[in-house]
């Protein structure tokens, strides 16, 4: 295929690939992100592939049936939106296939089983939408996810794909760079810095080689944009990097990816070799003189590879410890060349900034922290999923609006944000709006945008435990503040949980986070301590009833909690009987049964296949 | 599949003769015999002209290799926050009991390598286990032992 020369030759193919888009012919969605795919989209897919051809219907072949990146709503998969009625089918099996296309597709009709239920007021709800899930959402960075086929570079070009790039390769690198810092446009990674100051200062020092990379190295716990985006559309990833190397002047790109994540390196890979076909990347852009390439790197599954410069070292082949900060990596980044590192999300808002301007982009959020944001709001919450939404949403609105509220209507009690570097803010704090500065003034953080929702039965010291346990994993014990004192506090956090508790006990926390804030030489150090320090600050009575009372109020840690059967709910089925590993439930059927507590290991299988209730945590 | 050194030659020679590419040689090692071999690692020492010390310290330190051969199906038990709260652990436990085997280790037919691991980014639909490449969502501990057995 000939590459494409010049932006005017550029608007011409896109004219043409317009031109052959039928929009009055129906066009069938299927959701190919990973959650759907696990949930079978790929076998109804199929299914609708054959009933179309079947059925000899007119759907347009190039837009017709087809797959798309991470609609966010995993919980519903596999997702099938049907075009131009814009309705949302959940949870769609190969046997609802003839249906939808006999009666939907036909006939225009909506199947009622299918389509979404409020989970409060059961109210259905068909158009894609209206659902209050997408409702007050203000889809930027996923502007193309769930639309675009993220393997067709043509369906990235029809939707104003790589226009960005050739409005930029126009301007002077020092305009790009300004109109980013104007936009406002904080680092999407986590630190929140802001990504037109740090192009700037790789721009100003003198090198003859600078680079750009993409951090793809998700590792948060419970974030999960970055992989929706690289597998949704990874074209936008890719945009973003050639204008942000032409700004600073660099030559080559590097993309590091979680090795947990072949979709995203595999659809990457396709995206990279269709744009450097297209003459989009690699020699002489769009006829502009400038060069740029783009490699993959697959991470090696260590936490700490998405700090910078420990990414920087694991770019190189080299094990990925990071390095003290003095000389930043704008400086001395990779190969000791001035580097410019983005995150996927920060990477893939520029060609946005590029193409509307960085007043419209200035224009949405609070007055610190610039734009949309994506999260990912996951755990006891009724919609789980990818939500983008403006900077200053409320954590309230957040989880009420868009996610539906608590799971089984159970009580809110906390939001973790930030991952392991994060912290917990309780209920009490809900009306607080969603953004940088304010997350980090109450002693979390923004992070990747992992919004995990705790309820009642979530215990705090068993969270604080979690991550530090999580930490210890992953520290690379290079610097002994965290290598050491990381154990020393999941020492005692394990014995809190385990009833083993002194009073002393907070102290000694208290003073290992001091030691960890100020002494480790990296992010993932420093932070290290705000999952303690937050739930200390909030929810010190549970840390003093695991202590002083040897209660987990929550019910969750294993040590202080006893299961039991209560007889007025007990049916006598002998579900928990005949699942009981331990062998330990007795009762005859249709009777009551009891659990024989000494023998007992809490692994919690009872409580989960009693379909009554009927067993309890104490 | 046979550890052979013409295997791990044409692996080696998929990239470049630069430390650039150490980490994506090993993980195709890991990919195409499930651990990296010894054998491997002097072969790509050789190669590179690097110490040996040098490629094995990244054989230790990143995840997702390992110098002992793995079973014929890794089982990943995410233990991401979200998975956490919704009872990861006791879907761990569960698969421990059922196979008589350790979290990352291997059972004792080579069958299974359950590995925990830290959030594979399939949070909504927690908690997740992954076998080989099949994602389950929403396990539950009284059924992971099922799912597990249709493996083979």
């Amino acid at each position: 295929m000939a590459t494409i020369q010049s932006a005017d030759q550029l608007e011409k193919v896109r004219e043409t690939l317009r031109a052959g888009v039928k929009h009055d012919l129906p066009s069938v969605l299927v959701c190919f992100g990973t959650g759907c795919q696990a949930n079978g989209a790929r076998d109804v897919a199929a299914a609708l592939e054959e009933e179309i051809k079947k059925q000899g219907l007119a759907v347009n072949v190039s837009i017709g049936l087809k797959t798309t990146g991470c609609h966010g709503y995993c919980e519903n998969g596999p997702l099938v939106v049907l075009r131009p009625q814009d309705v949302l089918y959940l949870k769609v099996k190969p046997k609802d296939v003839p249906e939808i296309v006999e009666k939907s597709i036909k006939e225009g009709a909506i199947i009622d089983r299918l389509v979404y239920k409020d989970v409060n007021t059961k109210a259905a709800i068909a158009k894609y939408h209206e659902i209050p899930f997408y409702a007050y959402q203000k889809r930027i960075a996923l502007r193309n996810i769930g639309t675009v086929d993220p393997c067709v570079i043509d369906d990235y070009l029809i939707n104003d794909g790589y226009k960005a790039l050739a409005k930029t390769l126009t301007m002077d690198p020092e305009a790009v760079i300004k109109e980013i810092e104007e936009s406002g446009l904080r680092g999407r990674g986590g630190g929140g810095f802001p990504a037109g100051r740090k192009w700037r200062s790789c721009r100003a020092v003198e090198s003859d080689v600078r680079y750009v990379m993409c951090n793809g190295d998700e590792g948060d716990p419970g974030a999960f944009m970055d992989r929706s985006i690289m597998e949704g559309d990874p074209h936008s990833v890719i945009e973003g990097m050639i204008i942000g190397g032409y700004a600073v002047g660099a030559r080559q790109g590097y993309v590091y990816v979680r090795d947990e994540y072949p979709l995203a390196v595999k659809n990457l890979e396709i995206a990279i070799d269709a744009a450097r076909e297209k003459g989009l990347l690699g020699k002489n852009i769009l006829g502009s003189g400038f060069d740029f390439d783009i490699k993959i790197s697959r991470g090696g599954g260590a936490f700490v590879c998405g700090e910078s410069s420990a990414l920087m070292r694991s770019l190189e082949g080299k094990v990925g410890e990071p390095r003290a900060k003095y000389i930043r990596s704008v400086e001395k980044g990779l190969y000791d060349k001035p580097s410019v590192l983005n995150n996927v999300e920060t990477w893939n808002n520029v060609p946005v900034i590029m193409l509307n301007g960085a007043a419209w982009y200035a224009a949405m959020g609070t007055e610190g922290s610039k734009g949309t944001k994506v999260f990912s709001l996951v755990g006891k919450v009724n919609n789980t999923g990818l939500v983008e939404v403006p900077m200053g949403i409320t954590i309230k609105e957040l989880v009420e609006k868009i996610g539906g509220g608590v799971l089984g209507g159970k009580a809110f009690k906390a939001v973790q944000t930030g991952g392991p570097s994060g912290g917990c803010i309780p209920k009490e704090l809900a009306d607080l709006p969603i953004d940088f500065d304010s997350l980090t003034k109450v002693g979390s953080m923004m992070g990747s945008g992992g919004i995990i929702v705790m309820d009642e039965n979530t215990c705090m010291v068993d969270v604080a435990r979690y991550f530090i346990d999580f930490l210890v994993q992953e520290s690379c014990g290079k610097c002994a503040p965290c290598r050491d004192g990381l154990p020393r506090m999941l020492g005692i956090l394990n014995g809190i949980t385990e009833g083993k508790g002194t009073a002393e006990d907070i102290d000694t926390l208290n003073e290992l986070c001091d030691v960890l804030t100020w002494g480790a030489l990296c992010g993932l150090g420093t932070s290290a301590a705000n999952p303690v320090l937050s739930t200390l600050k909030y929810f010190k009575d549970e840390y003093l009833a695991h202590i002083r009372d040897k209660k987990c109020p929550a019910g969750v840690c294993k040590a202080l909690i006893t299961y039991r059967i209560i007889a007025e709910k007990c049916t006598g089925c002998m579900l928990c009987a005949k699942n009981c590993p331990q062998k330990c439930i007795t009762g005859e059927k249709k009777m009551p049964h009891v659990i024989d507590e000494s023998k007992c290991i809490k692994c919690g299988i009872c409580y989960d296949v009693c379909k009554f209730d009927a067993v309890m945590i104490q | 599949m046979d550890v052979t050194i013409a295997k791990v030659d044409e692996i080696i020679g998929r990239y470049g003769k630069t430390e650039e590419s150490i980490l994506a040689v090993l993980q195709d090692f890991q990919r195409e015999f499930r651990y990296v071999p010894e054998e491997g690692m002097k072969r790509l020492a050789g190669v590179l002209d690097v110490p040996e010390s040098r490629i094995y310290a990244m054989g230790t330190f990143y995840k997702a290799l390992s110098l002992e051969p793995r079973g014929k199906h890794t089982v990943k038990v995410c233990m991401g926050t979200a998975c956490h709260l919704k009872g990861a652990n006791q879907i761990l436990e569960a698969i421990e009991r059922g196979f008589s085997v350790k979290r990352n280790h291997t059972t004792k037919d080579k069958n299974f390598t359950v590995e925990s691991v830290n959030c594979v980014g399939a949070c909504a639909m927690a908690p997740v286990i992954v076998v080989d490449e099949d994602y389950h969502g929403h396990a539950r501990s009284s059924k992971v032992v099922d799912i597990l057995k249709k493996y083979n």
